[in-house]
């Protein structure tokens, strides 16, 4: 019975999917979005059930089906573990999913195949809730390339643009770029521990007296890669921005609230292995530390509302990965979930922009819709003062712990996570005065058309904007601190840990944050509020900001490096190993030819085809034999 | 005698659709493959129940036996082909085609043959099976192929050249074989007491004869024009079995025979396998023609499997054996793919496609499957067996797991760019695309359900081929 309701978080996004996949055109163009919905709904109430459980139980709900794959020593099983940090990505992902899911009924109800939207959005719940409770590496593996796959199809929704397929084909292939460093890992600890449960791995592991040290260092580096991929780190970066195609709530629910964060919740779910290593765990703070600040760098640039949002998660996600180096899981995890809260408010914020604005996502169009769009406005402001880590939004306890456990461990790092901050203040209160404030910038008939969106969308913005408000209650500096003591079943380094009380650098650091948070908006302010900037043309952009514009010329350079190489050796394949390797395997024959010509002198015929009768021949006689 | 009936079913069934005209012939060879298929499955149940292997001896002249033996691998291989043997049929059922009798009885006598060779155990019944296989290919090629006749008859012989001379390898070792154990029994030849640099020959026999049929790289040039030159039928035939055929014998009669020699060629064979996954996924990225499109990729598919054959260990051939089946299954899906589009649209160049996502659904998610499938996406059988196989070649090193594992995104990336330029953008064609026929929409269930129900529940098959790899194991490492 316990094992029916578990896996009826699985079945009933996975049932919408179905549903709106082989029915949906006879739907109509509202029902398919009720469908969806109501599966994603009803999946939050288990977990929330569950959830409740588990506060008052702390024991894990477990459910092991059949096998999946079979090696010759050992087998990897369909395991599910409900367990507090499964059940917390649980809440965020189908939370967020089911609001984001409200909101698209609004967003793509004019849009012809809005039975496809949700029977994708549907199925990616589903592989999302596979990746979270996965009780073993192999499943989390299924879930891991399946929100892929479902990205995929979501960015490429419009398929009719080739440029948006393009974008969609380059998200898939550098996530399996980090996939293959995913599986390289898998294999590795396998092969060292024999099996790729979780559980079992943190037990064997508990004595590392006779494992390969070394191996094991490679096997967290190979599964970082993975994670490098999946959530969008330098190098393998440049898909999210791209990811931008997709249609909006896509975006907020994919590539910010959920599928980018899977990276962290992978090496907080192997915390037991990244703890033994700590020159990983350094790299780990290293990249994430740098593409937090070269995210951001480009992001103070851009002049499209959601590049500056992309570029604002990928540098988020690097603060979440400089949190995970200095082994500081709860932290990164408290990131993830207000991240989630305020960075969908802000995609789905811009989003109501962009359904205002007929679609258009260029910044310098924009402005003075907060007369126009109220909720949309504050909704946003919001959020904007929670991501630049403004007390007392949730944004601002969340990064203030980050810069913390920064300090602790690493000065540099610190200071390049507090003009990561400062930049991340900067853009995004340019993006909000861009947006919101001033003279209307866009054409007649677009001001013409300019509204504030329906109630289906708003709602959820207003949902968000609360929690982004409120969300860091869950993990308060001053002894309150709810999310440190239920995590600490599951990551093995908090057990035992007292959280500290603030001493007086706390308090220090705490201002340290709030002005920088303050400087950025300053910049923003009198830059594009008081002079009244407004982004140059694309023409007129020159210097260093051009680069900036350009991002570093990254995807140029990723073309000329990997992309046109691979182009010319397939020309090179074609055009001469074919033909060598044709022509040597002809002279070779010829050879034959010429010297069974001359040994046998008889007939200057094809070769094939006496061969051929010789075959036949001897095939005939053979079959006469065993016959008679 | 039980065994040889599958034989004889498809022996009778040759001639009975030969002998029933050309207006009936398609119903009949499908009926007979049906029946194949039907008496497969008894064979299956029958196993399952008895669980143990059987051999039969039947006419016994002193050295020449005519002896089958179904283990649990050429159980599954039986089941591949007597099970797609009604679905390719199937594929070329609804349309008229010339001298209907003589292409399927050709057929019929194709599935004979290779049923033969995976069943025999006495060396020179499974060669003569092995040439036999190849006269029906070569007049399906050219007699019913596409393109002008010149071509056609080229692209056949020099498949037939090829072929024909690694066979010529092949018999010279078992012949070879035969002078030094006295008897053309696969058990006698597995228990032969060979020196290394006997060893060494015997290996490299048998070697260019499964290279060039499977094909591994460098032996793989006769390929593409065969694959493109081919009617569907043919091409199926060859993609999805006969290329099986080649693997099934490097397990079967390659690798137990000379272990020294096998240890001593393993990294260069692993590093030409992979060369052949990678290089098929790059060449195909050039290629304007959607069939020989597949068959680049086939090429890459097959060195996958190759590579799990030859890791010698017990994970890389149970990954082999998985994806032998998956590959005959989601061979057919894609050139079946490239046949419907062919139809509809007089055109077999990609750039000239495009936008046809927009106006037929069904068939948009069968080839999106088949796609997706092809690039082992995680719950589609060919994924269960690449992950079985790198799991299997990380075993010896982990340096091949890294470099055939850059097919992940080097397969992800011909594939998806090949699906982009065919199925998505604007529909500009001329004239209408009609959706999946009922015929073509039977099809393509039957390859989805089992490309997902053993993708998501593979035990069955590691338990049926468990005990034959482990005993073929411990001739490999003796």
């Amino acid at each position: 019975m316990e094992t029916v309701f578990v896996l009826l978080l699985l079945i009933c996004p996975f049932t919408g999917f179905l549903i709106n996949l082989l029915a949906g055109k006879k739907m109509g163009r509202t029902l398919p979005g009720i469908i969806a919905t109501t599966a994603v709904s009803a999946s939050f109430a288990i977990s929330l059930f569950y959830f409740i459980q588990i506060l008052s139980t702390n024991a894990p709900v477990e459910v092991r089906l059949f096998d999946w794959v079979t090696f010759g020593e050992f087998s990897i099983g369909f395991d599910l573990v409900l367990d507090q940090l499964s059940l917390l990505w649980l809440l965020v992902v189908t939370g967020i999913g089911a609001l984001i899911h409200v909101y698209s009924t609004g967003y793509m109800k004019d849009d012809e195949n809005v039975d496809r939207f949700f029977s994708y959005l549907n199925l990616f719940i589903f592989f999302m809730i596979l990746l979270v409770t996965a009780g073993n590496l192999g499943i989390m593996f299924i879930g891991w390339e399946g929100v892929g796959l479902c990205s995929y199809l979501l960015i490429g929704f419009w398929y009719k643009n080739q440029s948006y397929n393009d974008a969609a084909k380059k998200a898939f292939i550098m996530n399996r770029i980090g996939d293959l460093g995913f599986l390289v890992g898998l294999f590795i600890l396998a092969y060292l521990l024999g099996t790729v449960d979780f559980r079992a791995m943190s037990f064997e592991l508990s004595d590392i007296y006779g494992i390969d040290k070394k191996l094991l260092g490679v096997a967290a580096l190979c599964l970082f890669v993975g994670a490098m991929g999946k959530s969008a780190q330098i190098p393998l970066y440049t898909w999210l921005p791209d990811a931008m195609a997709g249609p909006t709530p896509v975006s907020a629910l994919i590539h910010a609230a959920t599928m980018v964060t899977a990276g962290i919740f992978m090496v907080t779910r192997m915390s037991f292995l990244f703890d033994l290593i700590p020159d990983v765990q350094t790299f780990i703070a290293i990249v994430g530390a740098v593409t937090a600040l070269f995210a951001a760098s480009i992001g103070i640039a851009q002049t499209d509302i959601k590049k500056v949002l992309a570029y604002s998660t990928v540098s988020q996600l690097g603060l979440m990965f400089m949190a995970l180096g200095f082994g500081a899981y709860h932290v990164a995890v408290f990131h993830v979930i207000t991240h989630a809260f305020f960075k969908a408010c802000l995609f789905l914020g811009s989003g109501s922009v962009i359904h205002a604005m007929g679609g258009e996502q260029d910044m310098r169009r924009m402005g003075g819709l907060k007369k126009v769009m109220g909720v949309t406005f504050v909704t946003f402001l919001i959020s904007t003062l929670s991501i630049s880590g403004i007390p007392p939004f949730a944004g601002f306890f969340s990064k203030d712990e980050i810069m913390l456990a920064a300090f602790e461990h690493n000065k540099i790092l610190w200071a390049i996570a507090a003009l990561a901050s400062l930049l991340t203040a900067f853009y995004m209160f340019r993006v909000l005065f861009l947006t919101f404030y001033k003279d209307f910038r866009g054409t007649a008939e677009q001001k013409h058309h300019l509204h504030e969106s329906p109630k289906s969308m708003t709602m959820p913005l207003i949902v968000l904007a609360i929690l982004a408000t409120v969300g860091g209650l869950i993990s308060l500096p001053f002894g309150f601190n709810w999310l440190n003591g239920y995590l600490q079943p599951v990551i093995l380094n908090l057990q035992g840990v007292e959280h500290h009380s603030l001493d007086s650098t706390g308090w220090i650091l705490m201002g340290v944050s709030t002005a920088i948070a303050l400087i950025g908006f300053g910049l923003a302010y009198s830059k594009y509020i008081s002079k009244s900037a407004v982004p140059q043309e694309d023409d007129k952009i020159g210097g260093f900001a051009k680069v900036l514009y350009n991002k570093y010329y990254i995807d140029e350079i990723y073309n000329t490096v990997f992309i046109k190489p691979i182009y010319a050796m397939a020309d090179f394949f074609k055009n001469v190993v074919e033909k060598i390797v044709a022509a040597s395997v002809l002279a070779f024959g010829k050879g034959i030819a010429i010297l069974s010509v001359y040994t046998k002198a008889l007939h200057n015929g094809s070769v094939g085809f006496y061969l051929f009768v010789f075959v036949i021949g001897f095939c005939s006689v053979v079959f006469c034999l065993l016959l008679i | 005698m039980d065994i040889a009936i599958i034989l004889i079913i498809l022996l009778a069934g040759t001639f009975v659709t030969f002998f029933s005209g050309d207006k009936y012939a398609s119903r009949v060879a499908l009926s007979f493959s049906i029946l194949t298929a039907a008496y497969s499955l008894f064979l299956l149940l029958q196993y399952h129940t008895t669980g143990a292997e059987y051999s039969i001896q039947w006419v016994a002249s002193p050295n020449l036996n005519f002896s089958l033996k179904l283990d649990g691998l050429s159980l599954l291989m039986i089941l591949l082909n007597s099970i797609l043997l009604p679905v390719i049929i199937l594929t070329t059922l609804p349309h008229k085609v010339p001298f209907e009798k003589l292409l399927y009885s050709l057929v019929m006598f194709m599935s004979f043959a290779m049923t033969g060779v995976f069943l025999s155990s006495d060396a020179l019944l499974y060669y003569v099976f092995w040439e036999a296989s190849l006269i029906p290919i070569y007049f399906i090629i050219v007699m019913w192929g596409n393109g002008d006749k010149s071509k056609r008859r080229q692209a056949a012989m020099t498949f037939f050249i090829y072929t024909f001379a690694g066979s010529l390898f092949m018999m010279a070792a078992i012949i070879y074989m035969y002078s030094k154990t006295g008897s053309f029994q696969l058990m006698d030849f597995y228990n032969a007491d060979l020196n290394t640099t006997e060893q060494i020959w015997v290996f490299l026999g048998f070697f260019f004869a499964f290279a060039i049929k499977i094909p591994i790289f460098p032996f793989h040039s006769w390929q593409a024009n065969v694959y493109q030159r081919a009617p569907l039928i043919g091409t199926l035939l060859l993609g999805a079995l006969m290329s099986k055929m080649g693997l099934y014998s490097v397990i079967r009669w390659q690798l137990p025979i000379a272990p020294y020699a096998l240890h001593k060629f393993q990294g260069i064979i692993l590093v030409l396998c992979i060369i052949g996954v990678i290089y098929g996924a790059i060449i195909a990225l050039r290629q304007s023609n959607l069939k020989r499109f597949f068959a680049y990729a086939s090429l890459s598919h097959v060195g996958f499997i190759a590579a799990g054959t030859y890791a010698l260990t017990f994970d890389g051939l149970l990954g082999a054996v998985i994806l032998i089946l998956a590959h005959g299954f989601g061979i057919v899906g894609l050139f079946l793919s490239a046949e419907i589009i062919h139809r509809r649209m007089n055109t077999t160049q990609i750039p000239e496609m495009g936008g046809i996502k927009g106006v037929a659904p069904k068939f948009t998610i069968a080839f999106l499957l088949m796609v997706l499938a092809s690039i082992a996406i995680p719950l589609s059988f060919n994924f269960t067996g690449e992950f079985t196989i790198m799991y299997g070649l990380y075993q010896v090193n982990i340096w091949y797991v890294i470099f055939i594992g850059t097919s992940m995104f080097l397969g992800a990336f011909f594939m998806l760019r090949m699906y982009q330029q065919v199925m998505l953008g604007e529909w500009t064609f001329k004239g209408a695309f009609k959706d999946l026929t009922l015929n073509e929409g039977f099809i393509f269930i039957i390859l989805i359900a089992v490309v997902l129900f053993f993708g998501i529940y593979s035990k069955p098959i590691v338990e049926i081929v468990t005990p034959a790899l482990q005993e073929i194991l411990v001739y490999i490492n003796r």
